[in-house]
This record gives C-alpha cells, sequence and structure tokens, in this order.
C-alpha cells in the first residue's frame, strides 16, 4: 500500500481527519526546507506538499508568488526540491510527500527522469496545477510506471460529468479547490463546499482533501467536518514570510505554532448530527 | 478598393467536420488550473456557435467596416522603396485602424462575444498598451466594465496609453510582480479571471493562451490577410512574393500570413524582437533562440532557463517585449513554412526613422522590426519583386521612447 494511501486509512480508522500541509521547497533559503518539513509532522502534519518553484504561478495569489520568488532567489528549482525530499527521507519513512506546482520545470528536465529521480528520493505523489487530465498523456504513465500518484484537482466549476472522468484517473486522494480565485485569496463558505464534496464522494471512494482559504484551526473545524482531509497552505507560507530571516529552528517554532493550531481545530470531536 | 470581407467570408469559417481540439502539432494545447476548464469549454462552444452565425459574423463585419474603419490600404511605399533600391514595398496600413493598431480586429470580436456571452465585465493585459486601449475602446462603446492589467514598468514606457484607457474609462492596474511587464499582466488578468469567472470574460490581445484563444484571435485577425491578399489581386494581377510581419505574440503577423499559408510561392519572414541581440542572450526572440515548453495555458517555444523558470526579456518595444509566442508560429516555425528572424532594437530605431523620413508615416516601435527585416530583404530581391509588410501599428505612443534613446527632451 502506497504511504498516502496507508496514511489516510489510517486517520480514517481513527475516526480523524488528516491534516495535508504546503511549503515552497527553498522557502525562504534552501537550509530551511527540511527541518521546516520535520516541524510539520512533529506538530499534526499527516501529509506534506513540497511546491516546486516556478516564476510565474498563474493559479497562485500573491503569498505563494512570493515564496517562489524567494526561493528561486535562493537557488532552488525541481533538482534542488528532489534534493530535499531525499533528505527529508533519510530519517522518515513514512510521512507521504506531495510535490506541487507547475508543468515547465518538469517538461524541461523530461518526464521520464523526473519520475525515476522524483521515486528515488522519496516522493509519494505528484500535483500539477497546470495540468489537466487531457494533456497529460506523457506525465501520468512515467510517474506510474514509479508508482507515484498523480493528484488531481476539481474546481468549483468543475461539471459534473467531468468530476466523474477526473476521478476515474485519480490515485491517493481527490483535491476539491473550495474557492474561485488563486490560493490565498477570500473567505470560505462550508455549506458550499459540502454539497461540491458530496457529488466527487458519489464519484470516487477515494479521500477528499479541500483546500484554499483555510485560515486557522477554527476554519480547518468547520472543513474538516465535510472533508476527509484539509489542505493548508498559504496560512504557513504567509508566517514563513514574516520571518524570512529566521534562523531555521525559529522558522520551525513559527510554522510549529501554526500547525498545532490546525490540528488541534481538526481533531475537534464531530459535533452530533441529526440522524 | 475591396470590401470588406463578409459573411462567413469575415471569420475564415472552415467546413465544421472535426472541431478543433487547440492543437498545432505538439504545440497549443489547454493548460491551465482546473478551475479555469469549464469556462474555456464554455469560450470555446460559444465562439463555435458564433463563428458559423450569419447574425454575429453581419455584426462583426459591420463594426469593422464602421467603427474600426476596414478596409486598410494596401499602400504601395514608394519613395521608402526607392531609398531602399529592390523589392516593391507595400504596406497593409493596420495603423490606420481605430485606436491606432491591429489589435482593435480583435478586441471588437471579442467583446461582441461577451455581450453575447452575457458577460459584462471584460479583463485583458496590455504590453506596449495598444490591445489595452483597444480593449477599452470597444467596452467603452458596448458599456462593459473594463479592467486592464499592465505591468509596472509597461505604465511608465507607455503613460499615454494608461491615459487614453483611463479616459475611456477603463480602470489600469499596474502589476508589480515578477519582471513588472507583459508577461506578468497576463498572470494577474488569469487571476483575476479565476476569481471572477462567473461575470468575466478574458480579452487575450494575442494569438497565445489556452485553446479557444490562438485559433479565436486568429480568425479574428485574419481580416488583415484576407483583404491583403484580395487587394494583391486587385492592383496588380498577382499574389506578393513575400510577407513580413513583427512577431511577439503573433496576433498581426497570424492575421496576415494564415489567409496565405497554402500558396507556397509566398514567402513569410516572422520578425522577433533581437533587443541587444540574440547573442547577447538580451532579447526577446523565443523562436530564434529559446525552447519548447509551457506558459500561460499553452506548449510553445519559450525564453526559459535548464529549470524551466521564465527568463527576463529585453526590447525597445514594450509590445515585443514577452517570452513566448503563439502556438501556431511555433508549429509554423518546426514545418519550415515560416521563416522567423530577429532584428535588434538599433535596427528597429532605424527603420523607425527610414520610414518616417521617407513616407511621413511613423510606425510603432513593434512594427519597426518588421520594417528593417523588410528592408534587408528587399535590398538583396529585384525591382520585379513585391513585399507586403504588416505596418501593424502607428508610433505615436513611442515618440517618448525614441527621444529618450536618442538623448532627446519632447
Amino acid at each position: 500500500m502506497s504511504r498516502i494511501n496507508h496514511r489516510f486509512a489510517q486517520r480514517r480508522a481513527e475516526g480523524r481527519r488528516a491534516l495535508v500541509t504546503y511549503v515552497t521547497g527553498g522557502d525562504p533559503y534552501p537550509g530551511a526546507t527540511v527541518p521546516i518539513m520535520h516541524e510539520l509532522v512533529r506538530s499534526g502534519a499527516d501529509v506534506i506538499e513540497v511546491g516546486m518553484p516556478f516564476s510565474d504561478p498563474m493559479a497562485d495569489g500573491p503569498v505563494i508568488q512570493d515564496a517562489c520568488d524567494r526561493a528561486l532567489a535562493g537557488g532552488t528549482g525541481l533538482v534542488g526540491v528532489l534534493e530535499m525530499v531525499r533528505e527529508f527521507r533519510r530519517q522518515d519513512q513514512d510521512t507521504p510527500v506531495v510535490l506541487m506546482g507547475y508543468l515547465n520545470p518538469i517538461e524541461q528536465i523530461g518526464y521520464r527522469r523526473f519520475a525515476r529521480d522524483a521515486a528515488a528520493a522519496g516522493v509519494d505523489g505528484v500535483l500539477t496545477v497546470d495540468l489537466p487530465p487531457e494533456e497529460s498523456h506523457e506525465l501520468v504513465p512515467a510517474i506510474a510506471e514509479h508508482d507515484l500518484d498523480p493528484i488531481w484537482l476539481v474546481a468549483p466549476t468543475t461539471r459534473p460529468e467531468r468530476i466523474r472522468a477526473i476521478c476515474d484517473q485519480a490515485r491517493g486522494f481527490v483535491y476539491y479547490v473550495s474557492l474561485k480565485g488563486v490560493t490565498g485569496a477570500a473567505t470560505l463558505d462550508v455549506d458550499d463546499v459540502a454539497a461540491h464534496v458530496e457529488a466527487i464522494r458519489e464519484a470516487t471512494q477515494l479521500p477528499v482533501g479541500v483546500g484554499f482559504g483555510v485560515r486557522n484551526g477554527e476554519d480547518a473545524a468547520r472543513l474538516g467536518q465535510v472533508a476527509d482531509a484539509v489542505v493548508v497552505g498559504s496560512a504557513i507560507v504567509s508566517r514563513i514570510a514574516e520571518h524570512p530571516d529566521a534562523d531555521e529552528s525559529q522558522l520551525s517554532r513559527e510554522v510549529g505554532a501554526v500547525v498545532r493550531d490546525l490540528r488541534a481545530g481538526l481533531d475537534q470531536p464531530l459535533p452530533e448530527v441529526a440522524p | 478598393m475591396s470590401k470588406v470581407m463578409q459573411g462567413s467570408e469575415a471569420l475564415g469559417s472552415e467546413p465544421a467536420e472535426a472541431v478543433f481540439d487547440g492543437h498545432f502539432g505538439p504545440y497549443g494545447g489547454r493548460f491551465v488550473p482546473e478551475l479555469l476548464m469549464a469556462p474555456l469549454e464554455e469560450l470555446a462552444e460559444a465562439y463555435e456557435a458564433m463563428r458559423n452565425d450569419p447574425a454575429f459574423q453581419a455584426e462583426f463585419y459591420a463594426d469593422l467596416q464602421q467603427y474600426v474603419g476596414r478596409p486598410t490600404p494596401l499602400y504601395y511605399a514608394e519613395h521608402w522603396t526607392r531609398r531602399i533600391g529592390g523589392a516593391r514595398l507595400f504596406l497593409k496600413r493596420e495603423d490606420l485602424d481605430h485606436t491606432g493598431a491591429h489589435k482593435i480586429n480583435n478586441t471588437m470580436g471579442q467583446a461582441l462575444l461577451a455581450v453575447r456571452m452575457g458577460k459584462r465585465r471584460i479583463v485583458a493585459e496590455t504590453g506596449a498598451g495598444q490591445h489595452g486601449v483597444a480593449t477599452a475602446a470597444v467596452c467603452a462603446r458596448l458599456g462593459l466594465e473594463c479592467v486592464v492589467y499592465m505591468g509596472a514598468e509597461d505604465v511608465r514606457r507607455q503613460s499615454v496609453n494608461v491615459y487614453r484607457m483611463r479616459l475611456m474609462g477603463a480602470r489600469v492596474v499596474p502589476v508589480e510582480s515578477g519582471t513588472r511587464t507583459l508577461k506578468d499582466a497576463l498572470n494577474e488578468a488569469f487571476r483575476d479571471w479565476a476569481a471572477n469567472v462567473d461575470d468575466t470574460f478574458y480579452i487575450i490581445g494575442t494569438v497565445a493562451g489556452p485553446h479557444p484563444y490562438p485559433a479565436m484571435v486568429r480568425d479574428f485577425q485574419s481580416v488583415i490577410g484576407r483583404e491583403t491578399r484580395e487587394q494583391c489581386l486587385e492592383q496588380h494581377g498577382r499574389l506578393p512574393d513575400a510577407l513580413v510581419a513583427c512577431v511577439g505574440g503573433g496576433s498581426n503577423a497570424i492575421g496576415l500570413f494564415h489567409p496565405f499559408l497554402d500558396d507556397h510561392d509566398v514567402s513569410i519572414y516572422g520578425v522577433e524582437a533581437g533587443g541587444d541581440g540574440v547573442e547577447t542572450g538580451r532579447h526577446a526572440a523565443p523562436l530564434s533562440a529559446g525552447r519548447p515548453g509551457v506558459l500561460h495555458g499553452n506548449r510553445t517555444y519559450l525564453m526559459e532557463n535548464e529549470d524551466g523558470q521564465i527568463m527576463p526579456t529585453h526590447s525597445l518595444s514594450a509590445g515585443l517585449d514577452y517570452p513566448g509566442v503563439g502556438p501556431e508560429h511555433a508549429w509554423l516555425k518546426d514545418s519550415g513554412r515560416v521563416s522567423y528572424v530577429a532584428v535588434n532594437d538599433d535596427e528597429a530605431l532605424a527603420a523607425f526613422h527610414s520610414l518616417t523620413q521617407t513616407e511621413g508615416i511613423i510606425p510603432a516601435l513593434e512594427t519597426a522590426h518588421g520594417i528593417a527585416y523588410a528592408e534587408q530583404l528587399a535590398a538583396r530581391l529585384g525591382p520585379d519583386q513585391t513585399i507586403v509588410v504588416n505596418c501593424s501599428g502607428r508610433g505615436d505612443k513611442d515618440i517618448n521612447t525614441v527621444a529618450e534613446v536618442e538623448g532627446m527632451q519632447v
């Protein structure tokens, strides 16, 4: 069983929601990422998404764009991110790691080499935000050959027949983007999310994660009522951005505080629901 | 003088057997976040319906004639020809289109489509400001809300166009992220669209972006080439020997080239911005010195480093200062049908003066790249041969830039 499936099965058996956390690789400097990843795990993260920096992250808001800029300024690209995952794996063989980012850096390395190197580094899944399933006939077979899961997004605009098509190809978990807009924007509407998550559940048995717009433990608690997992990125990256010059241990403390709040919110007992 | 193309001719409709899926060989496609897939499918369906709808085409045709000012002349630039010595040089006068450049052929078409789709809010990106101005104009006329994203560096370089847009009621948003130029304006326009998909229509200004934009913008701009073809036949009974147009994203070029692609006796040249020189790395010539990759919704030639990061571009002309190019151009390069060359800033500047002095026509700095290459080409050909250059825009917007480069105070 893959690390992603195993982790979700564990949480499901415990009756708990999974916490998926995102950091951009190399943000705010290359040496910070691996210690931050370990801190994410210590503070309660179940899955780590590591952002592959890209110069033109058009699906992201200013928080992630700035993180990409800091990472690129420090010299971190896709190869550097793979090295970070490899180093993380020396101490942690259990926590699933998903690479998240844009297609072009992967295309330049080459799909087959990317898949081989990512698998060798200990990556479990790949999420490319600007690659819809229709264009994925090169990437998906390449990563499948190395047992890497393609993680797909479903959006508020995704039509029902398309949800089914996406879920047919999905592995690991399905990621519902809970807002219109870019990462880090606006506030969330839990009832609306619940309706969309229900539509996804009709199409797949896979766990459903919900992200975009989760700022704190309270948001996590509300979303946890309707999803199997909550995905948090901008809230963590914003905290890193407030301390660009901090050393690794201080950054870890800051990130740990954000994640413990999210974990506590997510682990609150679910309210009784009338039958 | 030829008439404006009518009916299905105006949009270049082809037999509707197979619906085009947006791929030009390995290029093009639809590389966007999931959120935008449904809006793009909706747009593609709407466009497919409109291009086959006589009422839509009649409306588009009437606007091209009465609002844009089509057909534009095909002008024999006799004095310029004499100065260069060689092939006869003709200018397709897109600088005479309303708002001063070819851009409005496309904004007119897309704005009519937006109205048909019930979208009352328009977003656009702009580099030199010509597309922004052309968008602001049609929005003012059709009573649409208009938001234009423009790199902060371009806002500085093109302040007159910024003011024109504001006068016409557009909100111009300076973009401070990234390199603060056209590519960053595209990022912001996509972000705005993603956040407001329900009521917003994104009018892309060039033949790039996700499907259906490259094909749709080409169809709206192809009126340039169809008129040119007909004018050539009318005026001298045969097709030209060569076509020349500048290529940033490539909409004026594809508009001129497309109706001639099957005419294999016509040589076709696309001219990229060589900046300080392609060999210096400081340029905006992805077809000349880039390689394929994925950016802004399509696969095409890009200026990028080995890690797949998009590189900063350099060109005196804001409108060519873009690291990518329309995917159909990428395909035309690979197929060999079109030759792509680069012209440096100083060569473009010299051509700007050359045309201005000999013909009293001040070309845009973007256009001046095509003018410069046409001079080189004409000198190699004989007087029995003809070259048509797309005079894609007027240069009034650039006089401050030219004066600054030459140390003059205006």
